[in-house]
């Protein structure tokens, strides 16, 4: 029983860094209709920035988590003014295929950059962890776990209250209907980027810490993708609990399916989750659904 | 034998007629003599036989994809995972089941679009990006029976692919297999180019184009969509069975995302709907990595680092070629050829 909860709890942490991913993606989506393909590289580009300003050039922890988001700020502004304002108004199969390149662009630079050796973080986060009982939890984990709600919040009340997060709703739900009340749509763009690349990054450096860095880590870009459209492509709270789903789904599978299939139950079993709520549910769970006329 | 200057089509029948004039068919014909005659002057080099058929099963899967993707616009990414499917239902049914090779690429393509079409019915109801994670469920679904589902695929071992055999002659080698393919190759293209221009093909374009007026008009969507898939997933399947008893080993890992990927930036590169704009994207998209080695090959000596890292940088370059396309010639290979085609027809007098 024991076991079980210890999983579980587990399942709850990747869980809240699945969340705090899926925030990324929903972001960019929310307000540019984009669905990004490079989350996953731009994760990866704030975990190596961050640790080669720690590792590297000695610059205390808390400095270089600000310097590294600042910098993931100005890549997704980059990134925006590069590529993505060209294609603004084209169909969304190229759009895909653009973030896709951007991907792989992106993976190819990191690799050239920092090579392909898992490189580890110095110990930042107090290594003791927490004991509830029999239940233990590495502080890391309570670290993201706070991320990932912060965002929830500062973001919800972004959304909802603030004149730019109005404005990305305004742009993502009619670009045209936003541009004629005067609503740039290009500052919506940039703004949307660098925020998502700025999630990213802190995703990024908390999974760095857990994990360590290599490149695989672009592969959480993958497999936050699930909780996305599970919680809904345009909804802030389907992406925090859909990453929370997912993230439980992946530890129940690794109790009970592991044994049935040797292992590697937890790629898939989100994946067929998603393809039944899909089925039932063709927006996810709290996405907006499309009413199309002719 | 002149060029036409200009259009003189009178008749519906003219518009869509595969041989638009004499001087096409003439070309044609000439391109296949130089197709068949190929292998032969190079016949002494392994390399470019394997390039050369490597594009040809490309091409091959490039236009079922295209006819998913470009023709009724329906974003898969998990084409890569149905050429799994073929490539594994063919060497199971050759190994296990001893049928001869043809009855395999048959058998493996129908397989593949039954497959394929029981991961089309999530299409009804979804659209866009939800339908491309849909597909990517697929391609990650069908990843993990591959790998677990050792009786039939042999695991991650791979499984050994006897070669194609037609009457006792044995496709072996990359000589005698190119023309294998370059069969198959011309065969895929020709059902690809009628398939568009009959009913069907046009359903596809009214439900790409606008689905809802193509169900007022009286297309049924649902239907239309899976036969979609169903064919999109028979050539998948078709070219999955022609790599298998090319390569004789398959794994999982020759059908994984990135092979997905790849055929997504084929089609788009070479021009969504359109089966030349298939070809072209394929031979391209399997010819860049191809140059990217001869390049870092020839400035290594200068730069040994460029083997460490070539890996990485033909990644770079791939992704970085898919966005110059897209933000460029978003319409790809074919409009580009289609623009420099229209130039020459009415030159010198372009008015």
């Amino acid at each position: 029983m024991e076991s079980i909860l210890q999983s579980l709890i587990s399942g709850i942490v990747v869980g809240s860094i699945y969340a705090l991913i899926a925030l990324g993606f929903v972001l960019i989506y929310k307000s540019t209709a984009v669905i990004n393909f490079a989350q996953g590289e731009l994760l990866m580009f704030g975990a190596y920035l961050c640790l080669t300003l720690v590792v590297a050039f000695k610059i205390p922890f808390w400095i270089a988590f600000f310097a590294t988001l600042i910098a993931a700020a100005l890549l997704g502004l980059l990134l925006e003014r590069l590529f993505l304002r060209p294609m603004i108004g084209e169909p969304a199969i190229s759009i895909i295929m653009l973030t896709i390149g951007l991907a792989s662009l992106l993976q190819g630079m990191i690799h050239v950059t920092w090579g392909s050796e898992t490189m580890v973080y110095p110990a930042i986060f107090p290594t003791e962890p927490l004991r509830f009982g029999g239940l233990v939890i590495s502080q890391v984990y309570l670290y993201s776990i706070f991320f990932a709600g912060l965002c929830l919040v500062l973001f919800n009340l972004f959304f909802r209250f603030s004149n730019s997060g109005i404005a990305m709703r305004a742009v993502a739900n009619d670009q045209q209907a936003a541009q004629s009340m005067g609503i740039s749509i290009k500052k919506i763009f940039a703004i949307a980027w660098a925020i998502a690349a700025v999630v990213a990054a802190v995703g990024g450096i908390l999974i760095g810490n857990i994990n360590g860095v290599n490149t695989s880590l672009s592969g959480f870009g993958l497999k936050v993708f699930p909780a996305v459209i599970l919680g809904g492509l345009d909804s802030i709270p389907g992406a925090i609990l859909g990453g929370f789903i997912i993230g439980l789904l992946e530890a129940l599978s690794g109790i009970y399916l592991d044994p049935i299939f040797e292992g590697g139950s937890k790629e898939v079993v989100p994946f067929i989750v998603l393809v039944v709520v899909l089925m039932i549910k063709p927006y996810g769970l709290f996405g907006t659904e499309e009413i199309e006329k002719i | 034998m002149a060029i036409k200057c200009g259009v003189f089509k009178t008749t519906y029948e003219d518009d869509e007629a595969i041989w638009q004039t004499k001087v096409s068919k003439f070309w044609i014909a000439l391109l296949i003599a130089a197709l068949i005659a190929f292998p032969f002057v190079f016949q002494d080099s392994r390399y470019l036989l394997y390039v050369a058929n490597s594009v040809l099963i490309a091409v091959i899967a490039a236009i079922g994809l295209n006819i998913l993707t470009g023709f009724t616009g329906q974003i898969s990414l998990g084409h890569g995972a149905f050429m799994g499917v073929g490539a594994y239902a063919s060497g199971y049914f050759m190994t296990q089941l001893g049928m001869p090779f043809i009855v395999c690429v048959v058998a493996a393509g129908c397989v593949t679009a039954m497959v394929g079409m029981i991961f089309g019915i999530p299409s009804l109801r979804l659209k866009g990006l939800y339908l491309a994670i849909a597909t990517l469920a697929a391609q990650v679904i069908l990843e993990f029976v591959f790998v677990r589902w050792r009786d039939v695929t042999g695991g991650s071992q791979g499984m050994l692919v006897p070669p194609a055999t037609i009457g006792g002659f044995a496709f072996s080698g990359d000589f005698k297999f190119y023309f294998l393919a370059l069969a198959f190759t011309i065969l895929g293209v020709m059902i690809a180019k009628n398939i568009v221009r009959t009913k069907p093909g046009r359903a596809f374009m009214a439900i790409r184009d606008r689905y809802i007026s193509a169900e007022i008009i009286g297309v049924p969507l649902f239907q239309y969509k899976l036969i979609s898939f169903g064919i999109s997933s028979f050539y998948a399947g078709v070219a999955g069975s022609l790599w298998a008893h090319y390569i004789g080993i398959i794994t999982p890992e020759h059908f994984n995302v990135m092979v997905s990927i790849q055929y997504l930036s084929m089609i788009i590169i070479g021009g969504l709907g359109s089966i030349y704009g298939s070809i072209m994207g394929a031979l391209f998209m399997t010819l860049l990595p191809e140059g990217l080695r001869l390049l870092s090959g020839l400035f290594s000596n200068q730069y040994p680092i460029l083997i460490n890292i070539f890996g990485a940088i033909r990644e770079s370059v791939f992704g970085l070629v898919i966005i110059l396309f897209l933000i460029f010639e978003p319409d790809g290979l074919a409009a580009r050829w289609k623009t420099i085609k229209n130039y020459w027809k009415l030159w010198p007098f372009s008015y």
